[in-house]
């Protein structure tokens, strides 16, 4: 009972949250030279002032700051980001059919970088001084240093301009033929780069703080006890030690998801990745706001949706978070 | 008198001894020797590598080395090395920029939230978090789209999506310390609050914040990179991430006009980070051990 209060907490705030991203989102759209007026009449060829009051009125910008702000957040709650006037469509039709594609990079980028740097850790854990601990040292330095998108780049030209192994860029190649599998590989062909590129800045991450976690673990009381009864190696490090060290690497990555939706926006931009990111892109160079800001808040909510299933996850694997409220 | 001098060790200040620390640790020092010849490169370099960095000076794409082109012309035929000097410039300028508005926003809200606790710490907290929520590429490139793709605006952007990290860091130390006993007997002696947070807790909290003031100007640069990347900057200014970006549709033909580029952010970043190193372990000799 007292968990399902903290999950409807959790979520209330997460509701505000979204508000408050809303707000920021309108007033920012109102702080920004020229308005949607504007905008149209660009688009149309130019208009005289009278035309222009007009189209002012019908989309109610006469209206006082706050009338506007309560009814764009009465929209964004009924679904309706508003119409962009570049595409012609909806935004939130554009949204939903790019976001599939940001999805299916980022979270199989946030595993592939939890389940590897987990096992990296793990190995340089029981081997500190070995060669893999230092291999781990030196990518956690270059995966915070190098440019993601300069990685992309270098493994775009490795891998698939001298070496022909991974197509250059896009989700799928429209001229495969075959069934179901044929189009399930090409599409992981098309994956393996950007999931890869995308990784490396939170696996670095991950194999460190796991690493560390794991060796402070390894040099508590109840390790020496379950050493003491005899237990085999592997029992302590994956039975004992693995499942006490975890709990800072899920919080890390739960932080990390506003980070792996900023790195998505980059590495879609060097693999041709037609998800939200080339979006966000193709619309703010072609200044269609409403697109622009129906994007922020979606990713905004992605990211809380994904601190939301981290904060689950934590409760499940340690208790502790719980009960410390 | 010689004897006694061996037994006496001479009380040194925290500086100096923090400083001996950092001057033993090699990687650091590297990284800082690296930093100042960017540093160099960055404000003498136009004056001693005289060229317009827009100007087309020799055959698009000429390979490093070539022709007198140390490290080639990109896709316009420009010089690479004058373009890298003018764009160290700018990757400098806008990570120490960056860094400190982003330091100054940090700071402001962490001793505020940590030295006041109650309703003031709930409220700062919140804002904090709210901010941690936006994805910060794609806010800053938002920012930039709205108002305009100027360095200010650049600066003002990265600073504006970076803080929390140092407002985080600031509001523990300041919960830390301001239960401290000098703290208490401060405060009984009647020092005012301002004077408390700026003159007595402040200076002891700082050591964190400089490490991690240290990574931000990394993380501006590699931010203000990504940005220019994209093409989100001022098209009148040259930048790494900026060369990265525009000759990218010419890999096939001149891969080094993006390697390199890459490159020297790889390098700087690393720099800052292995100094950002050094500092953590000279200001918390406790760390040490780890």
């Amino acid at each position: 009972m007292a968990i399902l209060i903290t999950i409807l907490q959790r979520i209330f705030y997460a509701v505000m949250l979204l508000i408050a991203v809303l707000v920021l989102n309108f007033s920012m759209l109102h702080l920004a030279p020229g308005d949607i007026a504007d905008t149209i009449a660009q688009a149309s060829g130019g208009a005289d002032a009278e035309v222009m009051e007009q189209i002012r009125k019908d989309y109610g910008l006469d209206q006082p700051f706050i009338v506007q702000l309560g009814q764009y957040i009465g929209k964004v709650l009924s679904f309706d980001l508003g119409h962009s006037f570049f595409y012609n469509q909806p935004v939130t039709t554009l949204i939903f059919e790019k976001i599939p594609a940001t999805l299916l990079l980022v979270v199989t980028a946030q595993i592939f970088a939890l389940v590897v740097g987990i096992l990296l850790g793990i190995f340089s854990a029981r081997n500190p001084n070995g060669l893999l601990s230092h291999f781990v040292t030196f990518t956690a330095l270059f995966g915070y240093a190098a440019p993601v998108f300069w990685t992309g780049i270098l493994l775009l030209i490795t891998f698939s301009l001298n070496i022909r192994l991974f197509p250059s860029g896009g989700m799928i190649d429209v001229t495969v033929e075959g069934g179901f599998f044929a189009h399930v590989w090409d599409l992981f062909r098309h994956m393996v780069l950007p999931v890869f590129t995308l990784s490396t800045i939170f696996l670095a991450l991950y194999s460190r703080l796991c690493r560390a976690s794991m060796m402070e673990v390894l040099g508590s009381d109840f390790i020496r006890t379950a050493k003491a009864k005899g237990l085999s190696e592997n029992a302590i490090i994956y039975k004992h030690t693995l499942k006490n060290s975890l709990s800072p690497v899920v919080t890390l990555a739960g932080i990390q998801f506003s980070a792996v939706v900023s790195g998505a926006v980059l590495v879609e931009a060097v693999f041709s990745w037609p998800g939200l990111g080339s979006l966000a892109l193709q619309s703010i160079i072609a200044r269609d706001t409403p697109t622009i800001l129906g994007i922020l808040f979606f990713s905004a909510l992605v990211v809380i949706v994904g601190n939301l299933i981290t904060d689950m996850i934590l409760r499940l694997i340690d208790p502790r978070v719980g009960s410390k409220g | 008198m010689s004897e006694q001098q061996d037994f006496v060790e001479i009380a040194r200040s925290p500086f100096s001894e923090a400083f001996e620390m950092f001057r033993k640790n090699h990687a650091a020092m590297v990284g800082l020797g690296v930093l100042v010849l960017i540093a160099v490169s960055g404000v003498a370099g136009p004056y001693l590598y005289v060229g317009d960095p827009f100007e087309m000076v020799w055959a698009p794409t000429t390979p490093p080395g070539e022709d007198g082109y140390f490290l080639g012309t990109d896709y316009l035929g420009r010089d690479m090395v004058s373009m890298l000097i003018h764009g160290a410039r700018v990757s400098i300028t806008i990570g120490l920029s960056a860094a400190l508005l982003t330091v100054f926003i940090g700071i402001t809200v962490g001793s505020l939230a940590g030295f006041y606790k109650g309703w003031i710490e709930d409220v700062l907290m919140r804002i904090t978090e709210f901010f941690q929520v936006l994805p910060t590429l794609l806010f800053s490139m938002v920012i930039v789209a709205l108002f305009g793709a100027s360095l200010p605006m650049i600066t003002l952007a990265i600073g504006l999506v970076s803080w929390p990290a140092v407002a985080r860091i600031t509001r523990s130390e300041f919960l830390r310390i301001r239960e401290l006993e000098y703290v208490t007997a401060a405060r009984a002696s009647g020092v005012s609050n301002l004077k408390l947070i700026f003159k007595v807790i402040l200076p002891n909290a700082l050591p964190p914040i400089i490490v991690q003031a240290a990574l931000m100007v990394g993380s501006a640069i590699l931010f203000e990179a990504g940005l220019s990347f994209l093409g989100l900057t001022d098209p009148n200014i040259i930048s790494w991430g900026q060369i990265i970006g525009s000759n990218r549709p010419y890999i096939l033909d001149a891969s080094y006009t993006v390697t390199v580029p890459g490159v020297a952010i790889f390098v700087t970043v690393l720099a800052i980070s292995l100094v950002g190193d050094g500092l953590n372990d000279a200001l918390n000799p406790k760390l040490r051990q780890r």
